[in-house]
């Protein structure tokens, strides 16, 4: 089986948020970069358990800059068989879906693997997208996952409940939560991902359709309105009279 | 030319993100001065009732690959509605499958995109769209520069208006592709308003120290009428089931009075709650950082504050 992972890079999450005077780029200055959990906890580790079962490699490729390969050497180090980095800045979810889908176009892999979404732009955008441009089925939002050899079962979350689906390979699949359980890379495997093969391939030219033009951050909250907690009463005269909560 | 809303229902069933969808299609049309169609997959009986919500056309396509979803059949047949009425905008609900078809559309229609809108768009100087962005932390405005563009409405963003009256529902008859994903089960969560629609949502955390004192949580959920959440660990000790579980890695909701008990407030537990409009906390340690994100807080025992709560709400909805 020959799987194919896209991985992304996200601010951690307990980064603070802020962006230049002018407010048109995000200020990255002392931010810790991570691997988005989602591609990392779930749908690498779900790839990687399945090629253990069935035999079959795990490539992860990651649209990004040379700075990015400590992230990509962690992939790699959570057991993942070699990787390929687009070399662009991504900037957009459909530039980053072009340079995926040009680079697995022909390359026969049996399936691709997202994350949900990325935890900075939220977008859930490229793995549709892949999938369209490759002219593949897509399974978003996987909680579960088995393949027979033939067919494969997936299950995915619809907001309100679950679903269950068959699909014969190839495809594209979505990680959500409970796909798989996370695993903390050890010592072999870090020493090992060093040895790893890492290719650089270049970018399509792709002229990008959208653009951010402003950052806001959102209204502050106005401190606490703190109630006695013996008054319960005093909070449902709020929530209704004031807050018209309820 | 047009403005095309894609309209999900369940079983013939609409939902409120549904009229959402449709008011924030009816503005944006407005705003662009073209009209606003809805499009139905499937059958569904209330279809003519999204007239009442800003259609100015609705059209419906039958066809029995419509049971199950398919984004690959869906995103076809969206784009042969989308080229039939001149699409210049395609919205979507920015649901599971609305997420889906998202990119598939953008991808066929050669369209900018922007997913989970949180405000409908401003045409003057450009076509300019807001969503919440680093798990709500912040906010970023997109421009659109492409003639086409796909948009999905974040739940909760947009209220739903009556801007119309009922109207006659119009057959489209369009080439339906076969689907390769066969659906194997459905399994929906009954009875409770779904937790991205629900108003008001009663949620509680390891505070509780074990699924045996939910019922406080369950009393007072049931007076307000809410729906249930919980925090991560609590989900992941399979205490509540693990639909319940909101924040980064859970789902992303905006209700109109979120209630916390017994929740810290860590900072991936408020990435998804954090847009809520009315925020009560109710913790014991006054240092909880929930409070600095809260409107009203009580400082208190949630094993007292809570019953005395649901109790005040019973003399309150009785008065
Ligand atoms: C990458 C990542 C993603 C994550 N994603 C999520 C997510 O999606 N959602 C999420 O919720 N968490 C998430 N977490 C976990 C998060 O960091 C917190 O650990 C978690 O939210 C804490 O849950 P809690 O508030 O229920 O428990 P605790 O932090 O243990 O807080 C319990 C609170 O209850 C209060 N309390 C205790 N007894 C009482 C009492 N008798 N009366 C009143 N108050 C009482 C305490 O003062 C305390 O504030 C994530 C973590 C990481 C690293
Ligand atoms: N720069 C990138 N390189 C590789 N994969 C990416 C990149 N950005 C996003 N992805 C993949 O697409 C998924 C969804 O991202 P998004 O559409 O940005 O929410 C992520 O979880 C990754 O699997």
């Amino acid at each position: 089986m020959k799987l194919l992972v896209c991985i992304s890079k996200t601010p951690d999450t307990t980064a603070k948020i802020s962006f230049s005077a002018d407010n048109k780029e995000f200020n990255s200055a002392g931010v810790q970069y991570i691997l988005n959990p989602y591609d990392e906890w779930y749908s690498l580790v779900r790839a990687l358990e399945l090629v253990e079962k069935q035999s079959g490699t795990v490539t992860v490729i990651h649209v990004g800059p040379a700075e990015n390969e400590t992230l990509i050497r962690k992939a790699l180090a959570i057991g993942a068989h070699d990787a390929v980095r687009i070399d662009a800045q991504p900037s957009s979810a459909l530039f980053v879906a072009k340079q995926i889908a040009e680079f697995a176009k022909g390359q026969g892999y049996d399936a691709i693997f997202c994350g949900k979404e990325t935890i900075d732009y939220n977008g859930s955008e490229v793995g549709p997208m892949i999938a369209e441009l490759l002219d593949l089925p897509f399974l978003s939002f996987a909680n579960h996952l088995e393949y027979d050899g033939a067919k494969a079962t997936v299950s995915r979350d619809i907001g309100d409940g679950t679903e269950v689906v068959e699909v014969e390979m190839p495809f594209v699949l979505s990680a959500a939560k409970d796909l798989a359980e996370q695993r903390i890379p050890n010592m072999m495997g870090i020493m090992k991902a060093k040895q790893k093969p890492l290719q650089v391939v270049a970018p399509v030219p792709f002229e990008d359709k959208v653009e951010i033009v402003a950052y806001e951050l959102p209204p502050a909250k106005s401190s606490v309105k703190l109630v006695d907690p013996e008054n319960m009463d005093e909070l449902v005269r709020l929530l209704h009279e004031e807050a018209k909560a309820i | 030319m047009s403005v095309l809303v894609y309209v999900e229902h369940h079983n013939g069933a609409f939902k409120k993100a549904a009229y959402e969808a449709v008011t924030y299609g009816r503005k944006t049309a407005d705003a662009l001065g073209i009209p606003c169609v809805a499009l139905v997959l499937g059958a569904a009986d209330g279809a003519g009732e999204l007239g009442a919500y800003g259609a100015t056309r609705v059209l419906q396509v039958q066809d029995p690959a419509f049971s199950a979803f398919d984004s690959q059949v869906y995103a076809s047949v969206i784009a042969q509605a989308a080229e039939s009425v001149g699409a210049k905008v395609v919205i979507l609900s920015h649901s599971a499958d609305g997420k889906a078809l998202l990119g598939r559309l953008a991808v066929r229609l050669d369209a900018g995109s922007v997913s989970g809108a949180t405000a409908v768009p401003t045409t003057e100087g450009g076509f300019r769209v807001r969503k919440n962005v680093f798990s709500g932390k912040a906010i970023a405005e997109y421009e659109l520069t492409t003639d086409k563009k796909v948009i999905s409405v974040m739940g909760n963003s947009i209220p739903p208006e009556k801007l119309g009256a009922p109207i006659n529902v119009e057959a489209l008859s369009v080439t339906v592709p076969t689907p390769k994903i066969r659906m194997v089960a459905i399994k929906r969560i009954e009875g409770n308003i779904p937790l991205p629609e629900a108003e008001i949502v009663v949620s509680a955390g390891r505070g509780l120290k074990g699924p045996e004192h939910w019922n406080i949580v369950e009393d007072l959920g049931d007076v307000l009428g809410a729906t249930l959440a919980c925090s991560r660990p609590v989900a992941d000790s399979d205490w509540r089931p693990h639909h319940e579980h909101v924040g980064q890695t859970g789902l992303v909701i905006r209700p109109n009075l979120y209630i916390a008990i017994g929740i810290s407030g860590a900072i991936q537990h408020l990435a998804g709650v954090n847009n809520s409009k009315v925020i009560v906390v109710i913790n014991k340690d006054p240092e909880a950082p929930f409070f600095k994100a809260a409107d009203y807080g009580v400082v208190g025992d949630l094993f007292e504050v809570v019953p005395r709560l649901t109790e005040a709400v019973k003399k309150f909805k009785a008065s």
